[in-house]
């Protein structure tokens, strides 16, 4: 009984937080003398419309789900990854640069070459932070925020001189390291789609199976919830700590290799990392760090940025409106105490009394999830 | 170019680099000395930026040459208002200090480009009238030497930044205020136990932040974009949170880190004209900021050199 | 003779939280210029009754007497305007300020807009002249040692006006010619007419310093005495009580074999402060080894450093033959060690992980809970299942998080992971605080059954009554190190109680058998 309220009131939680950040969307174009029914469909039908905008959707939502899942399996080991969006963008660069130096070789070995490529250049780009948090006990937050910037710039550079002779973007990738597939862009009218949604779909799958189901996964969680515990049970914090950075970077550095071999099928100068970082982070935040509602987080944000590029068109609604409840989504989902906090007392209204220092640690397991706790988590007296 | 010419271009193109950064780190001092983390300095910053353009451009005929020190003031009002947001969420509302910060930082290009639209039409604003552009200084010009070089067609709003940081420290370090601001970043619980309101503290630290990043950002606009759009800030937010930190919390470590990445920033611009510089690629320049934070943090700032209760949230027992 | 005025009386003062009374009408009234103690056991509410004369706390009811008017306190601030101030026994320091600054804050004196601490300064400087408060004002508190930490706490509470100071263990971190120090402060600031009371569980120092002393137990005032007029038996009887002694059903023990040899360790805590000073001990096969002392004695260190937790310094460690000092836990849980630890909220359980996922916290890794870095939650859930038939751990399903189990049930699910590996060291670390009578009981057996089955048990425990009743010998910690050991049946509450306050064990006999020589041996 007391599992399935926790349950109820996890998912209150994040739908209410959607609810609000439609609402608020809804007032701003009230304000602005939209009309947001107008304004909603026209995003809904963007979306979800034809086969052609479904596809352009789980396109968008394929590499949403690699960063989220990457942010949040940091965050389940206790630490911020800011720094998913930099991890995803040097997996672009890393699958992209191998495809078009290899452009012979044939596509069963390239392409999964390349993806690795892509996922390697993720996985050792965070582990510099895991590296430096393990041993020099110094902030990710900073760090990665740190590499974001520095990612880019590299890239820039690299992009300028290194991969082209001053050209803006590089080739195009071989037809053999694609990730298009022809029956998919059939089905979905010339859309964008590509396999990464599969694979995003079994990446899910398989962090699931990770976390839920390994001696790996299990430290990781034990660490990130109590770090003290885990010392006196015998986990070593050090290797969890690079481990989950170096798993969390892979993800998001495959992400990055989906823009590269799927969607784009190159790479180019940006003028700032890939704002799949952080909307990555804002899926994971959403889902709740669970790779089941990461899906459908990525399925919720990749619609509305899908969505929101036909609100000018249609209705006249700028398409940063989407962008605006996507932060206002994220406000509530990290100001959740004030959620929390009404629910809790219309429980007690309804209810009747609840032993108050139980439900407080009960509700640990959410808020813990989110990383809203983080700051007490770390506390690890030596 | 003589040697005069080349110093005069560098250093002033370095001050006008810098101006922003000073300011926001400063901004930045405030909100971290109070125990709030200010991931969303970048977005603040986007907020001044867009609101010293739309009055630049809306109030240019009317105001002539005092328009952008106006838009500054505006910048910073409309950031003082932003992080109203972030001193709600964290002390209130018990939000994570970087998610909120983050909220900040995504809320802040998709509310200003959304406006940019409403108001002209375009994802970008028309370029401003009014620029601070180049100053120079009437006395201080004259003197031999230095005065051709630091005082000639310089950029003020810096030396404005540069007296701002000098009154900053006394203010964090000589004042009632800053003894109290400090202390609750510090240890909040024993500035409870002494009577002080340490909420109201932190409000004053995160809105100060929002001001002083506001005004950031309207430099940042004013000076050098010359107009609004989304990539008008690109990161000098993180800059000067990097510049905060290497400056060790300290309003003129701040204001001295952020010239330097201002220089640094500025020789990725001017670099080609000077010897030695002209042969480093210029993506070493633009990661300097970066890349030098990180290793100051490894090896010279260390892990305990922040506010001892920065980005915790306080609970008043009772 | 003359006309004494109380300058605090606290009537009838009850705080709750929760279900929890840790107040429960309490009186307590303290005259001008006394030094009155406030004496009771970890936990007594002390502490609670003293954050609320400071207004930290607001009382659920009860009524607050300063100067013989009744007063509100509902924040520090009126307390500081009533001149009561409070030296917390976690400093309320900034590390990072001057002692200087430390001490004005809040209530800054300035000059044009700015701090003036030059003239903070020399009253500064007057201050601690007046009262023997030597400081180094302008010194960074992090910088300064911790007996001259107090000293600027002091000074802070003196700074504001307080004419009542109310010291909470004052002497608790303080070596012992920092306490003669802070004694001859204390008489100073009497005689200028302040008033002080100090919070302290140390008979030894009561009968030092001390007027009166009013003794609380159990969130109970129980009597304010003379303490010129009163021995340290009946102190520590009023303090202790007449409270449910928990018999346990033992035969004697038969130590065999050592198991765990401790030879002249030295383990420092997270500042940097030695806690363990030259210890040595020997827990056999077969026996429970019971640990006496005052909270704060080097306890939880000695522990950590058996299991792995903390750096030793000097030292040697042996379980069964083998050297263990500063291997990784997991080495030494599998050289044979169970731990039960001293906070199981925040060491020994994850509080949001399942049941099964806790009871799987020291085994995880191993067959037959996992294979092959996966998981079998098969058996994870059939191990845990059969653990809390076994050891009678209430609960609805073995998938619910272990947090909302009830205290006694989470404690009774670290036992149960801990004694089925079948260690060859039980190390049981305050295995009852805070549970039911029944819950004490089973616990208690558990830790003989152990015994009886020739494993060695080391307790730690606070309660003399505990360690009477469980141990087969009773090793008494002071200042990080061994008192006296002494056997249960051989000895008193009275007289572990004198040992726990320092005394030697010749005294301590001496004093117990002949209370009329307690006077000498106390001042020795």
């Amino acid at each position: 009984m007391n599992d399935k309220r926790q349950t109820l009131n996890n998912l209150l939680v994040p739908i209410l937080s959607v609810l609000m950040g439609f609402l608020i969307g809804a007032i701003i174009m009230l304000v602005f003398n939209f009309n947001p029914i107008e304004g909603y469909s026209a995003m809904f039908k963007g979306a979800f419309g034809t086969p052609f905008y479904i596809g352009e959707t789980l396109r968008q939502t394929a590499p949403l789900i690699m960063t989220a899942l990457g942010f949040a399996l940091a965050n389940i080991a206790g630490f911020f990854n800011i720094g998913v969006a930099g991890q995803a963008l040097l997996g672009w660069t890393g699958s992209v640069w191998f495809a078009i130096s290899f452009p012979s070789l044939p596509s069963p070995i390239l392409l999964p070459l390349s993806i690795l490529a892509g996922v390697l250049a993720g996985a050792l780009w965070a582990g510099i932070a895991g590296f430096l948090r393990a041993f020099f006990g110094v902030s990710e937050v900073i760090v990665t925020i740190m590499l974001n910037h520095t990612s880019l710039y590299t890239v820039n550079y690299l992009i300028r001189n290194v991969m082209t002779d001053s050209n803006d973007s590089t080739p195009r990738i071989p037809e053999a390291a694609s990730l298009r597939m022809e029956w998919l862009t059939d089905l979905t009218n010339n859309s964008t789609l590509h396999a990464g949604i599969f694979i995003s779909l079994i990446m899910a799958f398989l962090v699931w199976v990770l976390i839920k189901k390994t001696t790996t996964g299990y430290e990781i969680r034990a660490v990130g919830l109590n770090p003290m515990a885990s010392k006196y049970a015998g986990m070593s914090t050090k290797r969890t700590i690079i481990v989950s950075m170096l798993l969390s970077g892979a993800l998001a550095g495959l992400g990055g290799a989906m823009e590269g071999l799927g969607n784009f099928q190159n790479v180019f100068v940006q003028g700032a990392v890939p704002t799949l970082g952080f909307d990555g982070l804002a899926v994971a935040l959403l889902g709740l760090s669970n790779p089941i509602g990461i899906i459908f987080a990525a399925l919720l944000f990749g619609a509305l940025k899908i969505g929101g590029s036909s609100m000018p068109l249609a209705v006249g609604v700028p398409s940063e409106v989407v962008d605006i409840v996507i932060a206002f989504i994220i406000f509530f989902v990290g100001a959740n105490y004030v959620i929390r906090f009404f629910l809790e007392r219309n429980k007690k209204k309804t209810a009747g009394p609840i032993e108050k220092h139980d439900s407080d640690k009960a509700s640990g397991t959410p808020e813990s999830l989110s990383g809203t706790e983080k700051a007490d988590k770390k506390e690890d007296k030596e | 170019m003589n040697v005069t010419a080349v110093l005069q271009n560098v250093i002033a193109s370095a001050l006008i680099y810098s101006a922003p950064l000073i300011l926001t780190a400063l901004g930045g001092t405030f909100s971290e000395r109070s125990g709030i983390v200010n991931v969303g300095l970048e977005g603040i910053m986007v907020m001044g930026a867009f609101s010293s353009v739309v009055f630049n451009l809306a109030m240019a005929d009317t105001f002539g040459s005092l328009t952008p020190w106006i838009g500054m003031l505006v910048g910073g009002a409309i950031g003082f208002v932003f992080s109203f947001f972030h001193a709600v969420a964290t002390v209130h509302w018990r939000a994570d200090h970087i998610i909120s910060g983050t909220v900040i930082n995504l809320m802040a290009p998709a509310l200003a480009v959304f406006l940019t639209n409403i108001i002209y039409g375009a994802r970008q604003t028309d370029f401003i009238k009014a620029r601070f552009g180049f100053f120079t200084f009437p006395v201080l010009s004259d003197i031999p030497f230095i005065g051709p070089i630091l005082f000639t067609n310089t950029s003020l709003p810096a030396f404005v930044g540069i007296g701002i940081a000098i009154l900053c420290w006394f203010l964090l370090f000589k004042t009632k205020f800053g003894l109290r601001l400090r202390s609750v970043g510090e240890h909040p619980q024993a500035a409870d136990t002494l009577g002080i309101n340490v909420y109201l503290m932190k409000y004053a630290g995160v809105l100060l932040s929002g001001f002083l990043g506001g005004m950031g950002g309207a430099i940042q606009a004013q000076a050098i974009a010359s107009n609004f759009s989304a990539s008008t800030i690109a990161g000098q937010g993180f800059i000067s949170m990097a510049a905060m930190i290497f400056g060790k919390w300290n309003p003129l470590g701040a204001m001295g880190a952020a010239i330097f990445f201002g220089f640094a920033q500025s020789l990725a611009v001017t670099g080609n004209y000077i010897p030695v510089i002209q042969d480093i690629p210029s993506v070493w320049l633009q990661v300097a900021p970066y890349i030098i934070t990180i290793l100051a943090l490894v090896f010279v700032i260390g892990k305990s050199r922040g506010p001892a209760a920065n980005g915790k949230t306080y609970i008043k027992s009772k | 003779m003359s006309q004494i005025e109380n300058v605090i009386e606290m009537r009838g003062i009850t705080k709750q939280f929760g279900n929890f009374k840790a107040n429960d009408n309490i009186n307590l009234s303290v005259k001008k210029g006394e030094i009155h103690a406030l004496l009771g056991e970890n936990g007594a509410g002390k502490s609670t009754l003293m954050n609320i004369l400071s207004g930290l706390l607001e009382p659920t009811s009860g009524d607050i007497l300063v100067n013989g008017e009744k007063a509100t306190i509902d924040s520090p601030n009126a307390a500081n305007l009533l001149g009561i101030g409070m030296v917390h026994q976690h400093f309320m320091l900034v590390d990072d300020f001057t002692v200087t600054e430390n001490i004005i804050l809040g209530s800054e004196k300035t000059k044009s807009g700015f701090l003036d601490q030059k003239s903070a300064r020399k009253e500064i400087k007057e201050l601690s002249d007046r009262y023997g408060l030597i400081v180094d004002p302008s010194a960074r508190v992090e910088d300064i040692t911790v007996g001259m930490q107090q000293r600027a706490e002091i000074l802070k509470v003196i700074y504001r006006g307080a004419e009542i100071l109310i010291l909470d263990e004052p002497t608790a971190v303080l070596t012992p010619q920092e306490i003669d120090e802070l004694i001859k402060i204390m008489r100073s600031l009497t005689k200028e007419g302040k008033s002080i009371i100090i919070i302290t569980h140390k008979l030894d120092e009561i009968k030092r310093v001390a007027d009166r002393c009013t003794v609380i137990r159990r969130g109970k005032s129980i009597d304010t005495v003379n303490v010129k007029e009163t021995s340290q038996q009946e102190l520590a009887n009023m303090m202790v009580g007449r409270s449910v002694s928990f018999k346990v059903d033992k035969v004697p023990s038969e130590p065999k074999e050592t198991i765990l040899s401790v030879d002249n360790i030295t383990v420092k805590d997270s500042r940097g402060i030695e806690k363990v000073k030259g210890l040595s001990l020997e827990v056999h096969a077969g026996e429970v080894l019971g640990i006496a002392g005052i909270d704060g004695n080097g306890q939880s260190e000695l522990i950590q450093a058996i299991s792995g937790m903390t750096k030793v310094e000097s030292g040697k460690i042996t379980l069964q033959g083998k050297e263990i000092q500063n291997n990784v836990p997991r080495k030494i849980t599998e050289s044979g060690l169970g731990h039960i630890p001293e906070d199981r909220h925040r060491v020994g359980l994850v509080l949001p992980m399942s049941v099964e996922e806790n009871m799987a916290l020291q085994t995880y890794y191993k067959e037959p809970l996992s294979k092959n870095g996966f998981l079998n939650q098969g058996k994870m859930r059939s191990y845990a299942e059969k653990l809390a038939e076994e050891f009678d751990v209430r609960l609805q399903s073995v998938s619910e998080p272990i947090a909302s189990l009830s205290g006694g049930n989470q404690q009774k699910a670290i036992i149960a992971r801990e004694v089925d590996r079948n260690p060859s060291l039980l190390i049981a670390a305050q295995p009852t605080r805070g549970l039911d009578v029944g819950a004490i009981e089973y616990i208690h057996s558990r830790l003989i059954e152990q015994r009886d089955n020739d494993r060695a048990v080391l307790l730690v425990s606070f309660e003399l009554d505990e360690v009477m009743n469980v141990s087969d010998r009773i090793a008494v910690m002071y200042e990080g190190k061994i008192a006296a050991i002494v056997k249960p049946e051989e000895t008193s509450e009275e007289e572990l109680g004198l040992l726990m306050a320092g005394s030697s064990l010749e005294k301590a006999r001496a004093s117990v058998e002949n209370p009329t020589a307690e006077e000498e041996t106390i001042h020795e």
